[in-house]
């Protein structure tokens, strides 16, 4: 920058007062909205289960043979034995945590790699756009499922982080496409001129300016994200193509389904990973409508 | 609609292809195992064959799969076969042809996943289009949160209950495959019924999971469409409610809704494997399923290739021929 350009304001506390106001404004909106809190209370409920599960049960009792097989509910096994004796409270408290490592995990890539290439896309324009948004949308046209589907059952052993991996480098192209075309309204407001004007770096205003404003969407991708990696997970386990060494509720869906709990009626088997599945799920669906409401003023007039 | 648009949208189609096309090559080789060898064990074992000429046979066979090449040249061959339309023979029900696999699968899957679709899209726009509406039935409205929580459920999952609850607790519907074994499908009256009651629970797994789908997309372009002026002046004019709903609010919030519509039907050629798997369908993700179950590449290859070329196909007509049914939209030089 030149020091004949003019200084319209002193760039720094501008952006702090920004940030500032953002952020209690973003923290106002998160309280009053009820969409939101009930979503995140439903989280919360289903992590503190799988907390103290996880603290309080013997490991031991998630294995082969830890009691009579094929027990119906009983005070000794709450939920009753699988057909190998597994206790299936046991199996839902430790197989529970592994869906939601899963889930956040390829959450974060998801949408880190998502963010980065739609602010680079948008920001920059030019190249980078072309080549990011012909990028997106090839991979947009490959059904993801089925080449998950493809690879998960190339590999032997796949772990429940390595799955998280996998599922994450599918699950980019959402994030990116959401963040880019909203960055690409963001970079002509006038702050961003004016941040600009004063000798700002790119990389500043993106990361004081731009990322603050888009912290809902990116939240809510986010969130979405990490409820669409669950789903693939479970239903990759649910085929079998899971991580098969430990217990996670596709894994139990997997055996149940596999061993005929169906047939013999075994409810307590299949039944409760299902309805931790159902709960977790319209916990991470509210919190995706309450960020949208936060994100999106248009949702906000009725119902 | 500009020759350079037309242009621009052919090379992503053909890019699209490409990038598939290899990713799609190199993925089911990244295994170490030698599938031939592993079906030959596998006859063996079933069938006491001598296991002494073994070695011998596989050479023969890889030759015959041209699995003995050089990568580079497997992938070049790769491509010749694609672009004469042969995906080879299927290694699990060797001597079949992938293509007519493929074909045999392929109209279970259209018929089901047509009509779930189709299903799930008109309900879903009807409930989200009244979700939005001031002056919806009561009834209507107590129903919204039941179907907004049937969708939270993955459809695999509902599928499951239903197998439990529709074929086994109450036993009134078959609880897999798409005919009964001592039925030929055919246009006469028990066939027919036959399938439908096969078909009706993946249907309705897949329906009631996809309503809130087309329901929310739906809600959040009415209460757009609501805010216009076009909507007071209809109700100043005096129109009635009914007309007012239908013919202003729900006909303009459409167009979305069947722009997604489009793009959900291009998808249908990739089925649905978990649908399908849990039901014992047998249309092309079951078929992929099987597939990989055998270790048979190249089907596997096969189904993930004619899916995306479908997609790809389909995707590429819907917007070639979207600025003729939108006149807003203009494809013109950026």
């Amino acid at each position: 920058m030149s020091t004949a350009s003019p200084q319209i304001a002193p760039s720094d506390s501008i952006t702090e007062d920004e940030q500032i106001g953002v952020f209690s404004a973003i923290l106002v909106m998160i309280g009053r909205n009820k969409t939101l809190v009930a979503g995140f209370s439903l989280i919360l409920l289903i992590g503190l289960f799988s907390l103290f599960g996880t603290l309080l049960i013997d490991p031991e009792r998630t294995e082969v043979g830890a009691g009579k097989p094929a027990q119906s509910p009983s005070s000794e096994h709450l939920l009753g034995t699988d057909q190998q004796g597994r206790d299936v409270f046991a199996d839902l408290a430790y197989g529970t945590p592994a869906s939601l490592i899963i889930g956040l995990i390829a959450g974060v890539i998801g949408v880190g790699i998502g963010t980065a290439l739609g602010f680079l896309a948008g920001y920059y324009r030019g190249y980078w756009d072309t080549f990011i948004s012909l990028t997106t949308d090839v991979f947009l046209t490959i059904p993801a499922l089925l080449v998950l589907v493809v690879i998960a059952s190339m590999t032997t052993v796949l772990s429940i982080e390595a799955m998280g991996l996998l599922i994450g480098f599918f699950a980019w192209m959402g994030p990116a496409r959401t963040i880019r075309s909203q960055v690409l309204s963001l970079r002509d407001r006038s702050y961003v001129d004016v941040a600009k004007f004063n000798g700002v770096r790119d990389i500043e205003i993106i990361w004081r300016e731009l990322v603050p404003t888009l912290m809902p969407y990116i939240a809510a991708s986010f969130v979405g994200t990490v409820a669409a990696a669950i789903l693939a997970s479970i239903g990759l386990s649910a085929l079998g193509l899971g991580p098969q060494n430990e217990p996670s509720l596709g894994l139990t869906i997997y055996w149940s389904v596999t061993y005929g709990a169906l047939i013999r009626e075994m409810w307590w088997w299949f039944g409760p990973p299902i309805v931790v599945i159902v709960m977790l799920f319209i916990g991470l669906f509210l919190m995706t409508a309450g960020l949208d409401q936060v994100s999106n003023p248009r949702l906000r007039t009725s119902v | 609609m500009t020759i350079e648009f037309v242009l621009k949208r052919f090379g992503l189609f053909l890019l699209i292809i490409v990038v598939a096309g290899t990713i799609n090559f190199l993925v089911p080789r990244l295994r170490d195992t030698n599938p031939i060898e592993q079906r030959l064990y596998e006859f063996a074992a079933q069938g006491g064959l001598n296991v002494a000429h073994m070695d011998e046979m596989v050479e023969n066979y890889s030759k015959k799969f041209g699995l003995d090449q050089p990568l580079w040249k497997q992938y070049l061959s790769y491509w010749a076969d694609l672009a004469r339309l042969d995906f080879g023979k299927s290694i699990a029900f060797f001597p079949a042809d992938v293509k007519a696999e493929i074909l045999r699968a392929l109209p279970w899957t259209v018929g089901l996943l047509t009509v779930a679709t189709i299903m799930a899209f008109l309900v879903g726009s009807l409930f989200g289009a009244w979700l939005a509406w001031p002056r919806a039935p009561r009834v209507v409205k107590a129903l919204v949160p039941i179907l907004m929580t049937l969708t939270a459920i993955p459809y695999y999952l509902l599928g499951i209950l239903m197998i439990f609850g529709f074929a086994i607790f109450w036993p009134i519907l078959p609880a897999g495959g798409a005919v009964s074994y001592n039925i030929t499908p055919a246009f006469n009256y028990e066939a027919i019924v036959d399938i439908l009651r096969h078909a009706i629970l993946p249907a309705f797994s897949l329906v009631l999971a996809s309503i809130g789908f087309w329901g929310l997309g739906m809600r959040g372009m009415m209460i757009t469409t609501m805010g216009e002026d076009y909507m007071k002046l209809a109700e100043y004019k005096g129109l009635s409610d009914k007309r007012i709903f239908l013919r202003y609010a729900v006909r303009n919030a459409m167009l979305p809704q069947i722009t997604g519509l489009a793009i959900q039907m291009a998808f249908i050629v990739s089925g649905s494997v978990l649908v399908e798997v849990i039901f014992a369908y047998p249309g092309v993700g079951f078929l992929l399923f099987e597939a990989i179950s055998a270790n048979d590449f190249l089907l596997m290859q096969g189904i993930l290739m004619f899916v995306i070329v479908a997609i790809g196909i389909s995707l590429l007509v819907i917007d070639l021929l979207y600025p003729l049914i939108d006149p807003r939209i203009r494809y013109r030089k950026a």
